[in-house]
């Protein structure tokens, strides 16, 4: 472990965050990547460096952490299997959009700007009293409580 | 008993779910079987029903959860109800019904399960949880007609109402729980705990007992429920449903009652206001069935004062209130069902007199109507006496409670008769509905059944002594045997009797319903529990948008930020508040760090700072070459294998998409959102960094780097220890990993090959869109036969790879990223169609095939008596070849290998030229102008 490695995982995190901040699918998905890349160096510059783990080529004192490489080459595996499924999304983006930007939900917007409070404190309010008919089946039974 | 219960759920289910397939006359047959099973096995048991049936199934022992079930005869008395009018329920419903609505009816059969259950329940937690589901069934029965708003808004009310109240109750039985260390219902109430808890355990049953009774003032969701069907109506507030929170308190009271200071003046106060509120509101009714539904929270009220109460005799008088209830609303709620089938309204100023052949229907109606007012002979009168009787001489509470109920009565004999007139059309006007059909005889039978009981115990109440007497005694210790009668001299009881009738008589001859309408509308400025339930159903709504609004702002960028603010803040502060400081460690371990380092800070700085989209993924691939020239520096083969054949590989996926897209990212001005990025970018670095520090400075574990080492050949039988971990160690992560590739390949063909648009997506194109101009291939046969050579070449390494890869570095992912290497090749020569023509089986194929010998491979070793995974090695002598060893772990990873294949597959299957997807030259030509 030494400085520079950890200021480089620093500098991937850091780069791979403002690229995930953004709108555009397709840097977020480079910015995933960086990350990921980021990661990877934290697990092989922290463990124990050496040769490579293979038996009867080496001291097996002199070999390197096996288990984080075995963590890693799942991580970059599945970061593949991660980065097809993201394109795909940006592929179907604009297919739909002529564009792989991810828009603000406009439903969820409205929810925070208030602008449907009324609606949703009525959902499922329904004054009895006010109601003519209490009717058990359609077309029958048009019998009124509040109506003389 | 268990076997009963188990065939409400099966009947249930099988209406529900085969109904229609069964037939209209079989499936009413199946929804009426539990509830005769119920009655038989009632007949059959009887005797043993005085000193009680136990039955246990262990379930939760640590939790004392047991379905602990004891039928005693109070149990009986509610089954007895449950089953009979469930029974004649079913029968009505036949009629009622033109068409068999299996949901409904399946669903009755369900409900009439879960109040069975109910009470034979003898702990708490099963009482609690049976009285749940009699929440939930009556809540899709009352929403049966789901897509009108009422009937949605009635259930929802029935629910939110009962549900509140059953949670309150919950606490309540909890606290009981630990009070007296039991939940076994009948060793509770044989020595019932004492203390000041317990007062606020019983305040919270009795809330959950009193919104399920409808008493005053959570009263309101009985009469919206009048939106279910009548069939419905009849049942759930006749026998069951409201009948729960009044058997709850008839359990509870005799226990409670005489010790607990505050039960009587809580319990029969509610009782007696519910009582005469529920009649004056019944008074000013003009729908029937409204009419009953008020009439019903009257009689609740009388019933929980009377149960509430609490004395032996008041247990009998209880018991005597439940039978006749059951008996008299039902056949009037079926009576209102009926004139509203045959008639189309069930308004009393519209319904014409009865023509001829609706005798049954008139003698019914008078007869239910006479013993809910409590007219002699007829059963309710036996039991409205009883129930003045058990009230006389106890005190001034009890003179004060006898003076309510003897009120509550002469309302009710008052609306009763109303009931009675308005049914039989003698107070028709002109605007008069057409007189009906008459109803058939089957359609008349059950509530002409009820009524024929009603008198018959009525004229001899003695024959219901034994039923009665067994539920008193169950509930607490008798003096002398419960003899029922009509007659018992001139006393004091029937000297109210006739005071109740009287003064029922002189309401309905002296107040129209006018008046009571504007006696009611002096009122109206008085916050009613309806506005209760309104007010707080809009405060509900109003905080779970707030919430909403706060935690689901819709931004991705939001979502991320938090996301990764919390990932960085959560474990620095962790760090600045830990004594883990280290020191400074060296600057650099070995010098081949620095060129790397300089090339991975600088390619992803690059990558960020591009604004091509090409750019920026061929930096990221850059970074990803990078890495592995720090793999190998770290003593990682495999790694660095993996890492250069990925990046081959997502950079022609890259390729294969962004070709699509815009090349350039716009240029957006938010320059505080800029700063913002970079504030939390830094942030998060400068975590990462310290994150870096820590964990480089701990002590490794030595023992498990070691162990793997040391057991990797004698254990694992290869020489490759990360190809071991992984193969061997610890398989079941990988094949948990390869199901998630497998699930990622999946869902990258489906986004990308559902090539329809959406239903409301404008097409942007014109037609040619449909018909794009198939993609030329200049094809070059040097180039054709090279590229074959080096395939095959590719791929005999890529087999190489992964036979080797358990003792040299390789194995399955790198050998089948390789081939996927190997696979861009052939696309790129000759496209999808080359590609395709290299395996006969389909991308999805060789996943799943992949999947399943990693799986099988998993199983065997198991299914043998090993542990899952568990390798096994044999040595093969071949000639020529000489000695092979083959492990278990090479299944595995020919399985790994083949998953990574099928994806690289799915990747060209997927974004692959092709004239079904490929998108219209000018549509990518209008955004590109953009």
């Amino acid at each position: 472990m030494s400085l520079l490695l950890a200021f480089t995982a620093a500098v991937l995190f850091g780069a791979g965050t403002y690229l995930l901040l953004q709108r555009k699918l397709s840097r977020l998905i480079i910015g995933l990547g960086l990350i990921g890349h980021g990661a990877n160096v934290v697990f092989v510059s922290t463990s124990r460096r050496g040769t490579a783990p293979l038996i009867g080529t080496a001291d097996p004192d002199s070999f390197a952490d096996p288990l984080p490489q075995a963590l890693v080459l799942t991580a970059i595996v599945i970061s593949f299997g991660t980065t097809a499924l993201l394109l795909a999304l940006a592929y179907r983006s604009w297919l739909l959009t002529h564009d792989d930007e991810v828009p603000d939900d406009i439903d969820d917007r409205d929810v925070g700007r208030g602008a449907i409070d009324s609606e949703v404190a009525d959902a499922e309010v329904i004054n009895v009293a006010d109601t003519d008919v209490i009717d058990d089946e359609a077309g029958r039974g048009r019998a009124q409580e509040a109506s003389s | 008993m268990f076997a009963l219960l188990t065939s409400y759920v099966a009947a249930g289910l099988v209406v529900m779910l085969a109904g229609r397939r069964l037939g209209t006359a079989l499936a009413y047959g199946v929804a009426a079987l539990p509830f005769v099973a119920t009655l038989a096995w009632l007949a059959v048991r009887r005797r043993d029903i005085a000193t009680g049936i136990d039955e246990s199934v262990g379930w939760v022992g640590d939790l004392g959860l047991d379905l602990t079930l004891r039928i005693d005869g109070f149990a009986a008395l509610m089954l007895l109800l449950v089953a009979g009018v469930g029974a004649l329920v079913v029968w009505y419903s036949w009629k009622y019904f033109s068409t068999l609505p299996p949901r409904l009816l399946g669903l009755l059969v369900l409900f009439g399960g879960s109040m069975a259950g109910l009470v034979v329940a003898d702990n708490l937690l099963v009482v609690y949880g049976c009285w749940e589901l009699t929440s939930i069934t009556s809540f899709f029965l009352i929403g049966d007609r789901y897509r009108d708003r009422h009937a949605r808004a009635a259930a929802l009310q029935a629910l939110l109402v009962t549900g509140a109240g059953g949670l309150a109750m919950l606490a309540g039985f909890l606290i009981i729980g630990a009070e007296s260390g039991t939940y076994q219902l009948s060793v509770i109430l044989a020595d019932p705990p004492r203390g000041g808890l317990m007062s606020v355990a019983l305040v919270l049953v009795l809330l959950g007992a009193f919104t399920k009774s409808a008493q005053y003032p959570f009263h309101s969701w009985l009469p919206a429920a009048m939106v279910a069907p009548t069939p419905v109506s009849t049942y759930l507030h006749s026998a069951t449903m409201v009948k729960a929170g009044v058997y709850l308190i008839g359990r509870l009271a005799p226990a409670f009652a005489p010790d607990v200071g505050w039960w009587r003046p809580v319990v029969v106060g509610v009782g007696v206001v519910t009582m005469l509120a529920g009649g004056l509101r019944a008074l000013r009714q003009t729908d029937l069935k409204l009419l009953l539904a008020m009439g019903t929270i009257s009689q609740l009220g009388f019933m929980v004062a009377v149960l509430g109460w609490g004395s032996p005799l008041a247990a009998v008088a209880g018991g005597a209130l439940l039978l006749a209830h059951g008996m008299f609303k039902a056949a009037a709620f079926m009576v209102v069902g009926i004139l509203d089938h045959q008639y189309g309204t069930r308004d009393l100023r519209q319904l014409p007199r009865p023509g001829p052949g609706w005798r049954p229907t008139a003698v019914a109606t008078v007869v239910a109507a006479a013993s809910m007012a409590g007219i002699p002979l007829v059963f309710g009168f036996v039991a409205k006496e009883s129930a003045f009787d058990a009230l006389t001489g106890e005190g001034a509470g009890g003179a004060l409670a006898l003076a309510g109920v003897v009120a509550g009565s002469a309302l009710t004999a008052a609306y009763s008769y109303r009931f009675a007139a308005g049914s039989l059309g003698r107070s028709s006007r002109p605007g008069a509905a057409r007189a009906g059909p008459a109803p058939v005889a089957a359609f008349v039978a059950p509530a002409v059944l009820l009524c024929a009981a009603t008198v018959l115990f009525g004229v001899w109440p003695a024959a219901l002594d034994g039923v009665v007497d067994g539920a008193a005694r169950a509930l607490g210790p008798l003096v002398e045997p419960v003899h029922l009668a009509v007659w018992h001299g001139f006393n004091l009881p029937l000297l109210l009797s006739a005071a109740a009738i009287g003064g029922g008589a002189l309401i309905a001859g002296t107040t129209s319903r006018r008046q009571v309408r504007e006696a009611g509308k002096r009122q109206a400025h008085l916050p009613s529990a309806e506005d209760g339930y309104r007010a707080s159903l809009r405060g509900l709504n109003l905080v779970a948008n707030r919430v909403t609004a706060v935690a689901q702002p819709g931004s991705l960028p939001v979502y991320l930020g938090v996301i990764l603010l919390t990932a960085a803040v959560v474990p620095g502060a962790l760090l600045l508040s830990g004594r883990w400081w280290p020191g400074w460690p060296q600057l650099v371990e070995i010098p081949v760090h620095v060129p790397l380092a300089a090339v991975l800070i600088a390619m992803a700085l690059a990558a960020v700072l591009v604004r091509h989209r090409f750019a920026g993924a061929l930096f990221l691939g850059l970074t990803g070459y990078a890495m592995a020239g720090l793999f190998i520096a770290q003593g990682a083969p495999d790694l660095a294998l993996t890492q250069v054949a990925i990046e081959t590989l997502t950079t022609v996926l890259f390729v294969l998409v962004l070709r699509r897209l815009p090349d350039r990212f716009e240029r957006r001005r938010a320059p505080i959102r800029r700063t913002l990025r970079l504030t939390l970018a830094v942030v998060v670095g400068v975590a990462a960094f310290a994150m870096t520090l820590a964990v480089g400075s701990l002590d490794p574990v030595p023992n498990i780097a070691d162990e793997m080492i040391d057991d990797a050949l004698p254990e694992g039988g290869g020489g490759n220890v990360v190809n071991v971990i992984l193969v061997d160690f610890r398989a079941l992560d990988t094949l948990g990993e390869i199901t998630v590739l497998v699930a990622a390949a999946i869902g990258t063909v489906a986004l990308a090959r559902a090539g329809r648009r959406p239903a409301g997506v404008p097409a942007s194109g014109d037609k040619s869109e449909r018909a794009p101009p198939p993609v030329r291939l200049s094809r070059l046969v040097t180039i054709d036969v090279s590229v074959r050579i080096v395939f095959a070449a590719v791929m005999v390494g890529s087999i190489w790879l992964l036979f080797a890869g358990h003792n040299q570095p390789g194995g399955g992912f790198v050998g089948g990223i390789v081939a996927g290497a190997a696979l861009a090749l052939r696309y790129a020569q000759g496209g999808l169609p080359e590609v395709r023509a290299l395996s006969r089986g389909r991308p999805w194929l060789v996943l799943g095939a992949g999947l399943l010998i990693a799986v099988v491979t998993a199983i065997v070793p198991a299914l043998a008596g090993w542990p899952v995974l568990d390798a096994a090695a044999m040595s093969l002598d071949l000639p020529v070849l000489g000695t092979a060893k083959v492990t278990s772990a090479l299944f595995f990873d020919i399985g790994v290998y083949l998953v990574v294949i099928g994806l690289a597959m799915m990747v060209f299957e997927s974004f692959g030229d092709d004239p079904v997807v490929a998108p219209p030259a000018s549509a990518s030509a209008s955004v590109r102008r953009r």
